[in-house]
């Protein structure tokens, strides 16, 4: 049986992948996969730390995550479009009408 | 144990190799004379007109986003069909409330055109 | 569990089943309608429902708390969290009424995400468990991405909706992460059960101290503490200004009681190692919060960071962690939400006044008292209470929180944020001077535009902020007993 924390220890591995991600990248679409990233790492802790418990919460967390990813999705493609339509351009670093 | 997974490999292996001898065969022995009918297509309807480039029309990411919604509620549905024998009454009801509430938003969708293919 | 008590004890979640059947006849009545018609029936039927909703949690108002299947609970500090933001949601729908040239065509979708989001920050605050708490936070911050992306004419208004979804699903994953480490903490999503199997010496203490620091950079982005602030005004001025009233008070409460209720009860023994990180994002928010809100020339901005100094202030509250504490937060947010939502709703008048979009400019205001003299005072009320001059409603909440906190031993916390709300009084009261004591610079052009009268739902939620700050201010005994903390 692999320890727990080699799996805690992935998963922090493959949040930070993703953060940086987010954080680097320029193309919003690409943005979106990061934040998915960092969700299935949170998944991945999830279902580690519940074998490690023997009970099922994390894995019904698990669960609830996926559905509020798959909707996150959803609104954020919307959001997206609208905003390709006003500027035809998904580049972040062109969202820049709002500033002090 | 591991004994049992070795004739998985050889069907494996063999599954590989007869369809590409099969093919290489076929390279070498065959005549090849093209010419314009030959090269034509066939069996796969007729031949287009204009570009097959085309760009989906932006409509379709509504379709794909109400997919990705209801898509993934379901999965809620399983962990209730593997209990389904030890559910109290409370569960059975509560799961029709789910699912009315998918059904309204399915009808609302419905009704705003998200599903329409202009 | 007894099918019947199942049934019985639903009446936790009263509130927000009324609101769930509610947005779904919304949105049945919204597919029923011809065109654009029956907009103004949608908007009836909405504050119908909300009202309906504060009914139901005044209905349960004297019950026991009672938790129900782990995930929620009736106590007075979830019922006094649940009134602010149906008094938030009331006001935000009755001002969103006439705003949007949008909402003719899909008033049914605004109105239901409206209360979809009032659904999910009621939870908030009733959430006794993990997985409640993010699938709270998750519906009412999803709402508020679309809503605030509503005005879709308006550039601004998408591509402040496109920042606050970048921004708040990257905090969403910290927060969510910050969950999963204390289930691993402490074996469990319950609250109190964390909070058992640690104090009993169980679990994974090393796990709890990470989870904290995510949390907290999750929860610092809803309610806009100063390291995680960035969004705040650009999202407030874009957004459309109804949405902006709403959520800048609606967020606010439910992220704080959320986030009180999970300290105080699953990690009370370790207010010593999160009382001081929070204190200092607590000065940071508020110094950095006023500072930046001096040199502000939008009304909307300024109204932004003074948004974030606020969270600051209720900040100190739960650095205090005590049981008053709690309370003395709901009572500021109580009084935030009438004076915020009244700021905002002076503005929307103003916006139209001057023929602005989406926002109004300082410099416009000044010789404003001559030409508005209702609106004038009504938004120097608002002003004067934000900065807590003492017979309105902002000084009792600043004064009942910097008291808590004094007697949990953070004298210097208190002392800072004084300090803050002198700098603060700077730039409310200088909107004050700009409407009575200053001419308008081009006085020719500004009389030539013709007054257009403000509608008559923000009349109304004018008079009504109006009235609660006054009311609030004479008579805090009163509100103070009804709006209780936790464990209370």
């Amino acid at each position: 049986m692999v320890e727990t924390s080699y799996y805690l220890v992935l998963a922090a591995i493959i949040f930070t992948v993703g953060a940086t991600g987010v954080l680097l990248r320029r193309n919003a679409l690409i943005i979106f996969m990061c934040i998915e990233m960092m969700l299935n790492s949170v998944n991945l802790t999830l279902i580690a730390l519940a074998r490690q418990w023997g009970n099922l919460e994390g894995q019904i967390f698990v669960f609830m995550i996926m559905a509020v990813a798959a909707a996150e999705v959803a609104v954020g493609l919307a959001i997206l479009i609208a905003n390709v339509r006003h500027r035809q351009s998904i580049n972040i670093d062109e969202i820049n009408l709002l500033k002090w | 144990m591991l004994s049992q997974y070795f004739f998985i490999l050889i069907m494996s292996g063999l599954a590989v190799v007869l369809p590409l001898a099969a093919i290489v065969m076929g390279h070498f022995l065959g005549p090849r004379r093209p010419d314009e009918i030959k090269n034509d297509i066939y069996e796969s309807g007729v031949e287009t007109i204009g570009e097959t480039w085309v760009q989906f029309r932006a409509q379709y990411y509504l379709i794909g986003l109400v997919f990705v919604v209801f898509d993934v509620e379901a999965l809620f549905l399983f962990p209730i069909a593997v209990a389904y024998q030890q559910l109290e009454m409370f569960a059975v009801l509560a799961t029709i409330f789910f699912v009315l509430l998918l059904v309204i938003g399915l009808m609302y969708d419905w009704r705003k055109g998200a599903l329409e293919w202009q | 569990m007894d099918t019947a008590l199942l049934f019985d004890n639903a009446v936790v979640l009263l509130p927000e089943l009324v609101l769930a059947v509610g947005v779904m006849v919304l949105m049945m009545v919204d597919i029923g309608r011809r065109g654009q018609n029956g907009s103004q029936l949608l908007a009836g039927l909405s504050v119908a429902i909300l009202l309906l909703g504060i009914g139901a949690s005044v209905m349960i108002w004297g019950r026991a708390p009672v938790e129900y299947l782990d995930g929620a609970i009736s106590d007075g500090f979830a019922l006094s969290v649940r009134l602010v933001i149906l008094i938030a949601g009331v006001l935000g729908v009755l001002l969103s009424r006439n705003w949007f040239p949008a909402i003719e065509r899909q008033g049914g979708a605004f109105y239901s995400l409206h209360l979809l989001a009032v659904i999910g920050m009621m939870l908030m605050g009733t959430a006794t468990n993990l997985i409640v708490l993010f699938i709270a936070l998750e519906i009412f911050s999803l709402a508020l991405y679309i809503l605030s992306g509503f005005y879709r004419e308006n550039a601004r208004s998408i591509e402040a909706a496109m920042k606050y979804f970048l921004l708040g699903a990257f905090a969403s994953t910290f927060f969510v992460y910050g969950c999963a480490l204390l289930y691993g903490a402490g074996g469990s999503s319950k609250f109190t059960q964390i909070h058992e199997t640690l104090a009993t010496g169980g679990g994974n203490p090393s796990l709890v101290l990470p989870g904290i620091a995510l949390l907290l950079v999750g929860f610092g982005f809803k309610v806009s503490l100063v390291p995680f602030h960035m969004w705040t005004p650009d999202v407030y001025q874009g957004a459309p200004t109804p949405v902006t009233a709403f959520m800048s008070v609606g967020t606010k409460a439910a992220a704080f009681a959320g986030f009180f209720r999970l300290m105080m009860t699953a990690l009370p023994s370790f207010h010593d190692q999160w009382a001081m990180p929070l204190a200092i994002l607590a000065v940071l928010t508020m110094t950095v919060g006023n500072l930046t809100a001096l040199r502000q020339s939008s009304v909307k901005r300024m109204l932004a960071y003074s948004g974030i100094a606020h969270a600051g202030n209720i900040l100190i509250a739960l650095v205090a962690g005590t049981a008053a504490a709690s309370s003395a937060a709901a009572f500021y947010l109580f009084a935030y939400a009438f004076m915020n939502i009244g700021a905002f709703t002076v503005t929307i008048a103003l916006e139209r006044q001057y023929g602005n979009e989406n926002d109004v400019e300082q410099s416009r205001l000044a010789g404003a008292a001559e030409r508005f003299p209702v609106l004038a005072a009504a938004m120097a009320i608002f002003m004067l209470s934000l900065s807590g001059i003492p017979p309105l409603a902002g000084f009792f909440g600043k004064f009942l929180v910097f008291k808590a906190a004094v007697e949990a031993g953070w004298a210097w916390l208190v002392v800072i944020g004084v300090l803050n709300s002198a700098v603060s009084a700077y730039y409310y009261l200088r909107i004050v001077v700009a409407m009575y004591f200053q001419q308008p610079e081009q006085a020719g052009d500004e009389k030539e535009q013709p007054f257009v009268p403000a509608s008559r739902s923000s009349v109304f939620v004018v008079v009504v902020s109006v009235l609660a700050v006054v009311v609030i201010g004479l008579q805090p005994g009163l509100w103070a007993d009804l709006l209780r903390g936790l464990g209370q």
